[in-house]
């Protein structure tokens, strides 16, 4: 049993000490990297769950993509101790306590769920690129084409604030 | 057990052909510029010249370590190591060669054939972007920072328009595995002739994503001194240029496999041979066409200028990905019509 | 005013669709690239192979001997006086009883320096000379990592007294004379 979950201990281990280190890392760049780290370890478990093209998306989409645009920006506003805007400590209190109701409801959920499932690993081919393929374009069309749209309608939107405003 | 010493072999030599052609793409490199410039290039260590790379990997070594004082080390450090480690990781899902058949196992030339294998290319090259950023950041100077945001915005767009462009020979094979790609090019049905707008902006795409000139301008000297390994010296400077032609290896590699029909070539059913032979054939074949796309990869660096940096943007998000939509809209046309969807 | 007939004048003109392809221009391109791999090599591989020098190149200094092996230099300091550089310097010496097989006059040059490093071969020095005895050949001036070694004293100057380490300077001297 032990020699089964070992793989998993290991990747559990490494993302929640991945996703801590993103919030205690005192530089920001180091924060983006752990959570670049992080997001390998989740698509490791992926990998594990056999859903490989999830996992290969995962890999290109968030860590290949978005984190790069992340670190892209970073690198740009250069953060340093010097230039973080001073903050007030009603704003400290206010996000103590907003921190601390979501803590409390995410602990108070876990502690509610009965007894959590082990993980299925699906023998037949589940996560392969040809079932979600067809399970998208078949039984989730809609769902599918929908958030394309919004995804659409979103990047419209982008491209409008984006754009230089001309006197009308 | 036999499995993971078979596939162990594997993963040693195709990792250590990588390094030797890697090397020997650095003095193939200096001697077709030599050429292509009327002139001799390395002569002096060995015949020819042909211990030039041992000479350079020496001086590499010999050469004084320096890290700057105000460089983020651990990071400093990991920069070249994430991209000596994505650039030899694309090899595995690579086929080299057809199967051997030893004492009646069928053994495959290919470390593995995972059937999401192009993806996991782009997942390996979208990573290889951190090891420059990472580099460039960590060196704490203007110019490796302007390397490094350049090399990441440069990635980032034209990793969209080869995706995209492998989107439409996806639609085409209606497989994701190299392999199976690779297989059904089988005598001279080899993609680029029914993909040939796809191979261009693939081929475009391969040079920008391996900081090739005329795509180079992360290290664009003129502007940035060295760019993103403008610090960096001994070794590790040695690990990113050393990487820049595994991935141009690779890519050509790749090249070859998805459009140029792997180990295929044509009239391979009446030659007659066994089929160990055949496979060994083909594989000198699929390194022959490798080679060649090393040697055009060389052969327009010592030919087109630089990029200006709109002009890149400009072609990278103006042309080539509008270019790949409408390839992306002909191919599925297409494969509808040959499925006789239309009628 | 037109300097060659090769300039181009600069027009901003609005290329037309086939130039904006691109592509002709770069095959274009990569034809012409193609085509030197198989023109001559310009280069020289220079230790092994020596590009043919004029006959009268004023490549590096020789202290000559007349027939019986005597140095002919009697330290004037007329070159010294006549180089533009000021690369030579000299101590004059008397020839001692005994020493009349080494120099041919009773006045000779103990030391006599040509830095290297400063010489510009002109030549002034040979033309100044009364004596015959400093010549420039066609040999080059080989390249060393200190400048120390650039001082070339008699040793590397004056040359040899046995036939075959005589130093010729007879392309020089034919060129130079008018018949």
């Amino acid at each position: 049993m032990l020699n089964q979950n070992l793989p998993f201990m290991i990747l559990a281990t490494l993302s929640v000490f991945s996703a801590l280190m993103v919030v205690l890392s005192r530089k920001p760049v180091h924060s983006v990297l752990y959570l670049i780290f992080c997001f390998f370890t989740i698509g490791g478990h992926y990998l594990l769950l056999n859903a490989q093209f999830l996992f290969a998306v995962h890999i290109i989409v968030y860590a290949g993509a978005i984190m790069v645009l992340f670190l892209f920006t970073l690198m740009f506003i250069n953060l340093n101790k010097e230039l973080e805007p001073h903050k007030t400590n009603l704003v400290k209190a206010a996000a103590t306590i907003v921190a601390g109701t979501l803590l409390l409801v995410m602990v108070s959920t876990v502690t509610d769920t009965g007894n959590i499932l082990p993980a299925q690993v699906s023998q037949n081919e589940v996560g392969t690129v040809a079932v979600l393929g067809k399970k998208l374009y078949g039984d989730y069309v809609l769902p599918f084409e929908l958030t394309s749209i919004l995804l659409l309608a979103a990047m419209v939107g982008a491209v409008m604030i984006g754009k230089k405003k001309t006197e009308s | 057990m036999e499995f993971i010493i078979v596939k162990f072999v594997l993963v040693v030599v195709v990792f250590l052909v990588s390094l030797g052609i890697a090397a020997y793409s650095t003095y193939a490199e200096r001697k077709i510029a030599a050429f292509l410039q009327d002139r001799v290039g390395p002569d002096r260590a060995g015949p020819f010249g042909i211990l030039q790379p041992l000479a350079d990997g020496v001086k590499m070594f010999m050469k004084e370590e320096i890290i700057p004082t105000h460089a983020d080390k651990g990071l400093f450090i990991l920069g070249p190591s994430i991209m000596m480690m994505t650039a030899c990781m694309t090899g595995v899902v690579i086929p080299w060669g057809n199967t051997l058949i030893i004492n009646g196992t069928e053994y495959p030339v290919q470390i593995t054939d995972i059937n999401i294998g192009i993806l996991y290319i782009f997942g390996v090259v979208s990573i290889g972007v951190y090891g420059i950023m990472i580099g460039g950041w960590a060196s704490n100077n203007k110019y490796s920072l302007m390397g490094a945001i350049r090399a990441s915005s440069q990635m980032i767009s034209y990793e969209l328009a080869m995706g995209m462009s492998i989107i439409a020979l996806v639609m085409m094979t209606g497989t994701l595995s190299i392999g199976e790609i690779v297989k059904q090019q089988e005598g001279m049905h080899w993609n680029v002739f029914v993909q040939p707008l796809g191979f261009i902006l693939f081929i475009v795409c391969a040079f920008a994503e391996c900081n090739r000139t005329p795509f180079d301008l992360p290290e664009c000297e003129t502007e940035l001194v060295g760019g993103y390994h403008t610090e960096y010296s001994s070794m590790k400077l040695g690990f990113y240029l050393f990487a820049e032609y595994i991935n141009m290896f690779i890519s050509s590699a790749i090249i070859a496999s998805l459009y140029f029909g792997g180990y295929n070539f044509p009239f391979i059913a009446q030659l007659g041979l066994p089929h160990n032979i055949l496979t060994l054939l083909g594989t000198l074949i699929f390194f022959g066409k490798v080679f060649f796309f090393i040697f055009f990869f060389m052969w327009v660096r010592w030919t087109l200028p630089r990029f200006r940096y709109d002009q890149l943007m400009h072609v990278g998000w103006r042309v080539m990905i509008p270019l790949a939509l409408f390839n992306i809209l002909l191919t599925a046309v297409i494969v509808l019509w040959q499925n006789g969807q239309f009628n | 005013m037109q300097l060659t007939n090769r300039s181009e004048v600069v027009v901003n003109k609005v290329m037309t669709f086939k130039e904006r392809l691109y592509f002709p221009a770069i095959i274009s391109g990569l034809v012409i690239t193609v085509k030197h791999l198989f023109k001559k090599r310009a280069t020289v591989k220079y230790p092994e192979e020596i590009r043919p020098v004029a006959p009268i190149y004023r490549g590096l200094h020789v202290l000559k001997r007349d027939e019986q092996g005597r140095e002919n230099c009697t330290a004037c300091g007329l070159c010294a006086v006549a180089c533009p550089a000021e690369a030579i310097t000299m101590t004059a010496a008397e020839r001692k009883k005994g020493e009349e097989h080494l120099y041919r006059e009773e006045k000779y040059a103990a030391v006599y320096e040509i830095n290297m490093l400063r010489c510009i071969f002109c030549g002034l020095c040979e033309e100044a000379c009364p004596k015959e005895a400093i010549f420039l050949t066609d040999r080059m001036l080989p390249s060393d990592m200190n400048r120390a070694n650039f001082i070339f004293g008699k040793d590397k100057l004056v040359e040899g007294v046995s036939n075959d380490s005589r130093i010729d300077i007879s392309k020089r001297t034919n060129a130079h004379r008018k018949d």
